[in-house]
C-alpha cells in the first residue's frame, strides 16, 4: 500500500494547526486572567520569610525580565511560539531552576507505562468481546457480559479507583495503597526485583482505566458487528460457503476495524485526562500527577508545560494513527481522507 | 421514529424502553434527593466544624460525617444539588450554542462552514479536559469560584461535541426528500430549519443535552478532585478532593469513601441509560438495548 | 429429459414469524427442474421470489423459518443436511450470484483473494502458481483484465463488480446457479452485456441457472422455462415461448400485457390493485381481488396447481373447472 503524499502532507498541516492552536491559547489564557504569577511568587516568599520587601522590587522586576514580561505582547507572543517549537518549556517558578522539560522527561515513562499497557488491553479484550457479542452465529451467554462492562463504562476512571484502592489495597491488602515502587526497595532498574515492585504498585491503577475502558470498546463494536452483519458482502461470503471463522475475522471483523481504530484517536484525550485523574488518586509518579502537584502549587510553567507536551502527544499519536488508515481501508487514500 | 401522544403515550414508550426508563428513574431520584431533601436537611451542617468528626453512620448521622467535622448527608444532598447543577448550566449552554452553529454550518455552509469545522477538529484533537484545567487554574480566586462560573468555563469546551453531532446530522437531512419539498415550496432557509428540521432533530438534540451534561458533571468532577474552583462549598467534586486531601483510605472512614462514590456513579449510570435509551428511540432498527 | 430431475421442490413452506402472526413469504411450492435448463422465476417485489433464493441456499435468518416441504437436490434433501454438509455444498454445486452488486464484495480484499477463498474453504488445495493461474482464468472468463487480480472493489464499477461475483459463483463449477435480479442495480447497457455473459458461460458449462427478477422482457429473451410467482405462491410454469404464446393464468396474461410494446410504445398497462399483505392473505385464490376475470369460486377455495399439459402447471380454476 502506498500512501500519497497530498494525504500525509494534509496531515501533518493539521497537526501543525492544532499545536499552533494549543500553544496559543497557552499563551492568551494568562495573558487574559487579571493575575500576575510574580507578584503572586513575591508574596508568597515575603509570607514565609524567605524575602525582605526592600528586596521584592528588584527582585520581581529581574524575574519579569527572565520571563520576558517586560517586552512587547507580540514580541512575547513570537518568542513564546518560537520556544514552544524548539521545546523549550521554560523552568518551574515553585522548583527554580528546574526544567519543566526535565520535570516531563522524569515522569512521562511512568505514565507511558501503565497507560499504554491497560489502553492496548482495554482496547483487544473490548474489541473481542463486543465482536463476539455482536456475531449472532456466537453463544448467546456472551451476551450477559454487557451490562456490568457497559456500568463500568460510565463511571469515570479515578471513582472506579476509590472502590479498588479502599477493597483490593486498604481491604485485601493485596496491592499498595499508593506510589510507584516501594520507598523500602533500591531504585534499580536492572534488579528484578525493583521491576516486580513497579509492576505490582502500577496494577490498581491500570486496573482502573482498563475496566472503564473495556466496556466502551465492547459496546461500540457489537454496534458496528450488527450493521456488517447486514452487509451485502456479508450475505454473499455466506453463499459462498465460507467457513464461519473465515466470515468473522476476513469480512466482519477486519471491516469494523477503521472506525473501531478511528475511535481509539478519538478517545485519546479521555484517556490521558483520565490517567491524569487516577494517578492523582494513587499518587502515581507520572506525569499526570505531577500537573495535579503544579496546580496545587500554582506552578504556571509546569501546568502549561505539562498540557502542552500532552497535547502535543495526543496530536503525534493522532497522526500516526491517521496515517494507518490507509493499511486499514483502501479505500481511504483515494479519497483523500 | 416513535411519536408519542402526551404523558401516557410517553409512558406507553418507555415500557418498551427500559433503557431510557430506568436512567430517567435514577436522575429523578437523584434530583428529588438533591432538592426535596434538602427541605428537612439544613446546609450548616455541610461546613467543617459543624459536628463531631470522623462518625461512622448512626441514627443521629445517617451518612455518618468526615474529618473535619462536616456531616456527610447535608453535604451529600447539597453536593450533588451543586454538581447537577453545574452539569446541567453548562450542558444547556453547550446545547444552545452547539445547536445554533450545527445548524448554520450544517444547513448554509461556506467560509463560515469551513472556519468552525476546522476550529471543531482542532477542539476535538486537543482533550477539553486538559483546556478546562489551563483555563480554570488562572482564574483568580477559584476558591470563591461560584457555580455560574464554574458552569460558564465547562461550557467553553461543552459547545465543541454538540456543534459536531448536529452539524453531522444536519447535512444528511438537508438532502432528503422532505427538505427538498420545503425548499421547492419557498419556505425560506430559517422556516425550514424551524419548522421541518427541528422537530427532526430532536431526538438528535436530546442525546447531545445528555452529552454534553454529563460531560459537564464529569468536567466539574475533574477538576475539582484536582483542587480546582471551590473547595469550602459542598460538591460531590470537592468531597473526593478532601477525601483523598484527609488519607480518608489510610483510617478506614470506609463511608467517607463508598457514600460519594455511589452518588457520582448513579449519577453516570443514569446518563449512560438515558443515552442509550434515546439512541434506540432515534435509530429503532439498528439498535438493542444493553 | 433425464429420469430424475436435479432440483425437486415439494410443497416448501417459508414463513416469517412477526408479532402479528406468521407471514407466508413461500406458501407451499412444488416444482422440478432438469439439468442444463435456465429458469426464470418472476414475481412483483414482496412476491416472495427472493425468499425462494435464500430458502434454496438455506440461508433464512430469525424470524424467518423453512416450516416444511423437501428441496431436492439430485435427491439430497438440502432441508435435512447439517450446517456444515450444507456450506460444502455452497459454491462446490450450489452457487449463488447475488444482488447488490455494488456491495456483495468485501472492501477490503483484493479481487484475487476473494475469488480463491471459496474454493480453498472448499478443500481445493493450490500452489501459489496454480491459484495465480486460476484467477487469470476465472477473470477471463467473465471479460475482465488480468490486473483486476490486484484490484480492490471499489476500483472497479459496478458492472465490472458484478462480472467478479459471477467469477466467484463458477469458480468450482457448480450445477445450478441461483442468480436473484443479479443485474437489477445495473444500466441498462451493462445489464445487457453481464446476462450475455452469464448465458455464454451457462451454455459453455453446462450449468443450470434460476433467474429471480420481475421483469417479463428480460425473462423472455433469456430463460428456457419459467415460473411466475405471486403472493407467496406459484401461479403457473411452463416453457417460456409456449407461456408467451397462449398464457393459461389471468396474473401470466397481465404480466405479459403490462410489457411495452416498440410499437405502441408509451401504452404501459399496470396492473391495478396493490399486491396483498401475505399476513392476511386473501381467501380461496389469492389472485382473486386483483383478477379480471374471477367468479364465487375463486374467493372460496384454492385452485390446485395442476399439469395441464407435460410440463405446464396451473393453479387457477379456469383451467380445472
Amino acid at each position: 500500500m502506498r500512501i500519497p503524499l497530498s494525504y500525509v502532507l494534509k496531515r501533518i498541516g493539521f497537526l501543525v494547526a492544532v499545536l499552533f492552536t494549543a500553544a496559543t491559547i497557552n499563551f492568551l489564557i494568562p495573558k487574559l486572567a487579571p493575575r500576575d504569577p510574580v507578584t503572586e511568587l513575591i508574596n508568597r516568599k515575603i509570607a514565609s520569610g524567605g524575602l525582605t520587601s526592600e528586596g521584592a522590587a528588584e527582585f520581581g522586576d529581574s524575574l519579569r525580565k527572565l520571563y520576558g514580561l517586560d517586552k512587547p505582547l507580540w514580541q512575547q507572543y513570537l518568542t513564546y511560539i518560537w520556544n514552544m517549537m524548539r521545546f523549550d518549556l521554560g523552568y518551574s517558578i515553585v522548583n527554580y531552576p528546574q526544567r519543566v522539560s526535565d520535570i516531563i522527561g522524569q515522569t512521562v515513562f511512568w505514565t507511558l507505562g501503565f497507560v499504554a499497557t491497560s489502553t492496548i488491553l482495554a482496547f483487544l479484550i473490548g474489541t473481542v468481546v463486543g465482536a463476539l457479542v455482536g456475531w449472532s452465529k456466537t453463544s448467546k451467554w456472551f451476551s450477559w457480559l454487557m451490562p456490568p462492562l457497559a456500568m463500568f463504562s460510565a463511571i469515570p476512571a479515578f471513582i472506579l479507583a476509590l472502590v479498588l484502592i479502599y477493597f483490593l489495597a486498604f481491604k485485601l491488602k493485596a496491592f499498595p495503597l499508593r506510589g510507584g515502587f516501594s520507598a523500602t526497595i533500591e531504585k534499580d532498574w536492572s534488579s528484578t526485583e525493583f521491576l516486580l515492585d513497579v509492576v505490582h504498585h502500577a496494577i490498581l491503577p491500570g486496573l482502573s482505566m482498563l475496566l472503564v475502558s473495556v466496556g466502551g470498546w465492547a459496546l461500540g463494536m457489537r454496534a458496528m458487528m450488527v450493521t456488517v452483519e447486514g452487509a451485502d458482502y456479508i450475505t454473499f461470503a455466506e453463499a459462498k460457503g465460507l467457513k464461519g471463522s473465515r466470515i468473522f475475522f476476513s469480512y466482519a471483523l477486519r471491516n469494523t476495524l477503521l472506525p473501531q481504530v478511528t475511535a481509539l484517536a478519538m478517545q485519546l484525550g479521555l484517556i490521558v485526562s483520565g490517567a491524569t485523574l487516577v494517578e492523582t488518586m494513587f499518587s502515581y509518579p507520572g506525569i499526570g500527577n505531577r500537573l495535579g502537584a503544579a496546580i496545587a502549587a500554582l506552578d504556571y510553567p509546569v501546568i502549561y508545560g505539562i498540557v502542552f507536551f500532552m497535547v502535543v502527544g495526543i496530536a503525534v499519536a493522532t497522526l500516526f494513527v491517521d496515517l494507518l488508515y490507509p493499511f486499514l481501508d483502501p479505500r481511504i487514500s483515494y479519497s483523500g481522507g | 421514529m416513535q411519536k408519542s401522544q402526551g404523558f401516557k403515550g410517553f409512558l406507553k414508550y418507555v415500557r418498551r424502553n427500559p433503557a431510557l426508563g430506568g436512567g430517567l428513574v435514577i436522575l429523578l431520584l437523584l434530583l428529588l434527593f438533591s432538592t426535596v431533601a434538602g427541605l428537612f436537611v439544613p446546609k450548616e451542617g455541610a461546613y467543617p466544624l459543624s459536628t463531631t468528626p470522623k462518625q461512622p453512620p448512626s441514627a443521629e448521622h445517617p451518612f455518618g460525617t468526615d474529618s473535619v467535622g462536616r456531616d456527610l448527608l447535608p453535604t451529600l444532598i447539597y453536593g450533588t444539588q451543586m454538581t447537577l447543577s453545574i452539569g446541567l448550566i453548562a450542558g444547556c449552554i453547550g446545547l444552545g450554542v452547539g445547536t445554533v452553529l450545527g445548524f448554520m454550518t450544517g444547513y448554509f455552509g461556506g467560509l463560515f462552514d469551513t472556519i468552525i469545522k476546522f476550529l471543531v477538529d482542532v477542539l476535538m484533537t486537543i482533550p477539553s479536559f486538559l483546556l478546562l484545567v489551563t483555563i480554570a487554574s488562572s482564574v483568580p480566586n477559584p476558591e470563591e469560584m461560584s457555580i455560574l462560573q464554574m458552569a460558564l468555563i465547562l461550557s467553553l469546551v461543552a459547545w465543541v461535541q454538540p456543534t459536531r453531532a448536529i452539524r453531522a446530522q444536519v447535512m444528511s437531512m438537508r438532502e432528503r426528500a422532505f427538505v427538498m419539498m420545503a425548499k421547492l415550496s419557498g419556505m425560506s432557509g430559517m422556516e425550514i430549519i424551524v419548522k421541518e428540521l427541528m422537530p427532526n432533530l430532536l431526538p438528535y438534540l436530546a442525546i447531545s443535552l445528555a452529552g454534553a451534561v454529563n460531560g459537564g458533571v464529569l468536567g466539574s468532577l475533574g477538576l475539582q478532585t484536582l483542587g480546582i474552583g471551590n473547595l469550602r462549598e459542598p460538591s460531590l467534586g470537592m468531597t473526593i478532593y478532601w477525601l483523598r486531601y484527609y488519607n480518608a483510605f489510610l483510617q478506614g472512614y470506609w463511608w467517607w469513601i463508598i457514600e460519594p462514590v455511589i452518588m457520582i456513579a448513579a449519577i453516570f449510570i443514569a446518563f449512560l441509560l438515558i443515552s442509550i435509551g434515546l439512541d434506540e428511540f432515534a435509530n429503532p432498527r439498528t439498535r438493542r438495548t444493553v | 429429459m433425464s429420469a430424475t430431475p436435479l432440483l425437486q421442490i415439494k410443497n416448501l413452506k417459508v414463513y416469517y414469524y412477526v408479532e402479528q402472526g406468521a407471514v407466508k413469504a413461500v406458501d407451499d411450492i412444488s416444482f422440478n427442474m432438469e439439468l442444463g435448463v435456465k429458469m426464470g422465476l418472476v414475481g412483483e417485489s414482496g412476491s416472495g421470489k427472493s425468499t425462494m433464493a435464500l430458502a434454496l441456499m438455506r440461508m433464512i435468518k430469525p424470524p424467518g423459518k423453512i416450516v416444511g416441504g423437501q428441496m431436492l437436490l439430485d435427491g439430497t434433501d438440502l432441508i435435512k443436511l447439517s450446517e456444515e454438509q450444507m456450506r460444502q455444498i455452497k459454491l462446490s454445486r450450489l452457487a449463488m450470484i447475488p444482488q447488490g452488486a455494488m456491495n456483495s464484495l468485501n472492501p477490503v480484499m483484493r479481487i484475487d483473494k476473494q475469488l480463491v477463498d471459496g474454493m480453498l474453504d472448499h478443500n481445493v488445495i493450490m500452489t501459489k502458481e496454480e491459484r495465480e493461474k486460476r484467477v487469470g482464468a476465472l477473470l477471463e472468463m467473465v471479460d475482465l483484465a488480468p490486473k483486476v487480480a490486484k484490484m480492490y472493489p471499489h476500483e472497479l464499477s459496478g458492472g465490472m463488480q458484478q462480472r467478479v461475483t459471477v467469477a466467484q459463483s463458477i469458480s468450482m463449477e457448480p450445477d445450478l446457479i441461483i442468480a436473484d435480479e443479479p443485474t437489477s442495480a445495473l444500466d441498462v447497457v451493462i445489464q445487457r452485456q453481464v446476462m450475455e455473459t452469464i448465458n455464454r458461460l451457462q451454455q459453455r458449462l453446462g450449468l443450470s441457472v434460476i433467474l429471480i427478477g420481475h421483469d417479463m422482457g428480460l425473462m423472455a429473451q433469456t430463460v428456457d422455462r419459467l415460473a411466475v410467482m405471486y403472493a407467496g405462491k406459484l401461479m403457473e410454469i411452463g416453457e417460456t415461448r409456449a407461456m408467451f404464446r397462449h398464457p393459461l393464468h389471468p396474473y401470466t396474461e397481465l404480466l405479459i400485457k403490462s410489457l411495452p410494446v416498440l410499437e405502441n410504445k408509451g401504452v404501459f398497462s399496470g396492473i391495478p390493485g396493490i399486491t396483498p399483505s401475505l399476513l392476511n392473505p386473501p381467501t380461496g385464490c389469492v389472485f382473486h381481488p386483483r383478477c379480471p376475470k374471477a367468479w364465487d369460486l375463486c374467493e372460496k377455495t384454492t385452485p390446485p396447481f395442476t399439469e395441464v399439459e407435460s410440463g405446464r402447471w396451473v393453479a387457477c380454476h379456469l383451467n380445472t373447472a
